[in-house]
């Protein structure tokens, strides 16, 4: 079966660094695959690099066996890769719900309608408190961003990308920061998109029970390099995790 | 989105009253002047707030395009051409110009750094200025175009016998009422403009550039459109601006002073709003024809103390104007709508 997503010795450099170092990976629809790997280790930039907010400096990037390594973010978020962002970005000054509403709006593709107020588009306004329900943040909507707190804001971030209906989902650490009893709310949802099987999620997160209870495939980036690829059990007992892992913990 | 505040709508209906009514409640040729040019920078300054306030985009070029829809009815109209198709032509062909040039420039220049955006539409603007006054057979150079009006807009023209509520209905009434009604049809179209689906994208682009390209939309077509819009309704204004003032030149479309008081407008009134820029053009417009008389009356009745009669003579309203400025960015930063929002 050919798959949703693949990247090809997908490369870049920073000067002499390379941060993200010939991986070749293929991602099925209806998987969860887990990556892995200490900070620094290239996870956001290869996301980057799927996403199209970076260009390559070699290698390639095919989605549904079309290449798109050229292609600027805007058409691939259009041709369905959804990203949520590590590092919270959003529309600061605008309401949580005209946030969403973007999202569905970008999704519905009418940005290029100049004279029906958007106001009196309640078809998409009603879409995009539906996916604030889904988040429970509904009871926030009329609050501008900036008042909501982190974990919030990361619910806010998945409700954007939920809006796109995208084909592949990229999750980049989406609990990190939350307080215990958000993360389930997210967790269920990232969940949720896998248990129906036509999606395709990327999931960047350290919790390692985390890992094991949702992810179908584990890969471990370390230094820009794929390193590990396999089961989660069998990734996550391996001893290149463990190092790098309890490395983490003694750093932090 | 935001409701607008209540005291703003209500200076707004004011503004929209005292301008609808102007020839009945401010009767004379300059009030008469004074309030069609409020009309004509209401338009100007709001179109440049749909690149400043909702776009974030940083143009000096705003002018320009301003000129070229003065000129564009001016060179017609000082051939000879004088009638309404000459005036329509003119428009709908500055307008197309303007939007083309303004789309051009964008192309090649907004996916660079902004300040360099900034810098491209200083020396376009530059070059248009240089351009008006070499190409004298058809812009007249320095000295500029004097031309005719069509019939309905001269001052001899008599669109009623009798006059209304005691004001001639002669062609300048016609002329201030066709400014009027224009000026509103645009900034009712601007309202429209930044409502829609399309408005709200610049303002997420003014938000986040980065994160509106994540969603899917392509940033360089919103901005490009939107400079494209602003472009061609400046021209309408340079339009109006002409057939007041029955001449066009270098100096009274294209000048720095120009651009200067659009931003003044724009930062006084507070931009992202529309109605910010509008209340922003009435206040300089009338700041420019009644400061100047109002410290010739200072100066007089300080005559015999000492320093003071400098200070407030009438060749320092400038001075003035600025101080004004600076004062109300210190304390105002948001503007006349800004301030009023947070309360
Ligand atoms: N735009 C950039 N310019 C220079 N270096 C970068 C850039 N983006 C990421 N890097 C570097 O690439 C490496 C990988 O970073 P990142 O992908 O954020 O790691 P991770 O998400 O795995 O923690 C880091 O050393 C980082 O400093
Ligand atoms: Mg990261």
């Amino acid at each position: 079966m050919q798959p949703v997503l693949e990247t090809r010795d997908l490369t870049i450099r920073f000067g002499g660094q390379v941060a993200v170092d010939a991986v070749s990976l293929a991602f099925h629809k209806g998987t969860l695959t887990a990556i892995v790997g200490p900070n620094g280790a290239g996870k956001t930039t290869y996301f980057n690099l799927i996403s199209g907010q970076l260009r390559a400096s070699a290698g390639d990037v095919f989605l549904r066996g079309e290449r798109i390594t050229g292609l600027p973010a805007p058409l691939r978020a259009r041709r369905g890769l959804g990203r949520a962002f590590q590092l919270t970005n959003l529309f600061p000054d605008l309401s949580v719900l005209e946030n969403v509403r973007l999202a569905v709006q970008a999704q519905s593709g009418v940005g290029l309608q100049f004279f029906q107020p958007a106001d009196r588009r309640t078809d998409l306004i009603d879409r995009a408190r539906a996916w604030l329900e889904e988040v429970k943040l509904i009871h926030r909507q009329h609050d501008p961003v900036t008042a909501l707190s982190h974990g919030d804001q990361r619910k806010l971030e998945v409700a954007m990308m939920l809006a796109l209906e995208p084909e592949v989902f990229m999750f980049d650490e989406p609990t990190a920061g939350m307080s215990v009893d958000e993360v389930p709310v997210v967790l269920d949802l990232i969940e949720a998109i896998a248990q129906r099987g036509d999606k395709t999620v990327l999931l960047v997160e350290h919790k390692m029970d985390v890992v094991r209870r949702l992810a179908h495939r584990v890969v471990v980036l370390h230094q820009g390099k794929l390193v590990a690829d396999g089961e989660p059990a069998e990734v996550v007992a391996s001893a290149i995790v463990q190092e790098a892992y309890l490395g983490i913990r003694a750093k932090a | 989105m935001k409701r607008q505040h209540p005291v703003l709508t209500a200076l707004l209906v004011l503004l929209f009253v005292a301008l609808a009514a102007a020839p009945f409640i401010f009767p004379g040729t300059k009030s008469v002047a004074t309030a069609s040019r409020v009309c004509i920078f209401i338009v100007l300054a709001a179109s440049y707030d749909i690149l400043l306030g909702y776009t974030g985009i940083v143009s000096f070029a705003h002018t320009m395009f301003f000129a070229f829809g003065a000129y564009g009815v001016a060179i017609p109209l000082a051939a000879g051409w004088v009638g309404w198709d000459a005036v329509l032509v003119g428009t709908l062909g500055s307008a197309a110009l303007a939007a083309a040039v303004s789309a051009a420039i964008a192309l090649l220049s907004l996916r660079v750094q902004r300040l360099f955006f900034s810098m491209i539409t200083m020396a376009v603007a530059s070059f248009a200025q240089i351009l008006a006054t070499q190409l004298r057979e058809i812009t007249g150079g320095e000295d500029g175009l004097t031309f005719s009006l069509p019939a309905a807009l001269q001052p001899g023209f008599r669109l009623l016998a009798e006059p209304i509520f005691g004001v001639r209905a002669d062609g300048r009434l016609v002329g201030y009422y066709l400014t009027f009604f224009v000026a509103l049809a645009m900034f009712w179209l601007m309202r429209r403009l930044v409502a829609s689906p399309f408005g709200r994208v610049l303002q997420a682009i003014r938000e986040n550039e980065f994160r509106a390209e994540a969603l899917g939309y392509r940033t360089i077509v919103y901005r490009t459109t939107a400079s494209a819009i602003a472009a061609a309704v400046a021209a309408v204004a340079g339009v109006l601006m002409a057939l007041l003032l029955r001449y066009v030149g270098p100096s009274s479309t294209l000048s720095f002073d120009v651009m200067t008081d659009i931003l003044l407008m724009v930062v006084i009134g507070g931009m992202g709003s529309l109605t910010g820029p509008a209340l922003g053009a009435a206040v300089v417009v009338l700041a420019h024809y009644y400061l100047q008389p109002l410290m010739q009356a200072g100066h007089d009745a300080l005559a015999g103390v000492p320093v003071l009669p400098n200070l407030v003579h009438p060749d320092r309203w400038l001075l003035w104007l600025g101080t004004l400025f600076v004062l109300i960015v210190y304390f105002f930063p948001a503007g006349i709508v800004g301030s009023l929002k947070r309360r």
